[in-house]
């Protein structure tokens, strides 16, 4: 193999090992604060390593701009969807809200609508 | 190639029966959508290394309309987890 198929192979390998990592966490975890935390990996640099491999190994620049592409909408879309998840989780009363350390949320406003 | 493509589903099926346990156990809601979430991350990384170790570019369009639909699937069971409740 040629050290482009190498890095990709490292880079495809490391990506899914997150997701077995983040299955694990789903499982192990006991609340929903910690099983976000362990979900969020395979979203952010799971797929951001999977592009990685994905662009090393294209041969078509076009399909290497859109795997770049799913990159920066996930790396846009991440956050909120997490934070929309978080706030319904913790508004809904899920997870383990005993062991806080700081708690915004309950001096924010309710929600509208 | 075809051994790392294989090692890759192996781990991602593995990710995705463990996502899909957690869909089944819950107990709540958001736990569900996190769960759901990412499966469908888990489909999103498959298809990606489909596509790369394969090198056939046409289910790339795919990959986009899958991980935007995971965006708007979630926000939008999460708003309406946010008025409802969770159980």
């Amino acid at each position: 193999m040629e050290l482009r198929e190498v890095l990709a192979s490292a880079a495809l390998l490391s990506g899914v090992l997150l997701a077995v990592v983040a299955g694990v966490g789903l499982l192990r975890f006991p609340d929903l604060f910690s099983r976000m935390h362990a979900a969020t990996k395979p979203a952010t640099l799971g797929l951001l390593l999977v592009v990685v491999g994905g662009v090393l190994l294209a041969d078509d620049a076009g399909d290497a701009a859109k795997l770049v592409l799913v990159a920066a909408f996930q790396f846009l879309t991440a956050p909120v969807a997490s934070h929309m998840i978080g706030r319904a989780g913790y508004r809904a009363g899920t997870g383990d809200l005993e062991g806080l350390v700081v708690d915004e949320l309950d001096e924010a406003p309710p929600p509208q609508g | 190639m075809t051994t790392v493509a294989l090692v890759c589903y192996a781990g991602l099926a593995l990710a995705a029966a463990a996502c899909l346990l957690r869909l089944v156990l819950g107990p709540t809601v958001p736990d569900r959508i996190v769960a759901l979430d990412t499966l469908l991350y888990v489909v999103v990384l498959g298809i990606a290394v489909a596509a790369a170790t394969s090198g056939d570019g046409s289910f790339l369009g795919v990959l986009v309309a899958a991980a935007l639909l995971a965006f708007v699937g979630t926000t939008t069971v999460a708003r309406f987890v946010e008025r409802r409740g969770g159980e």
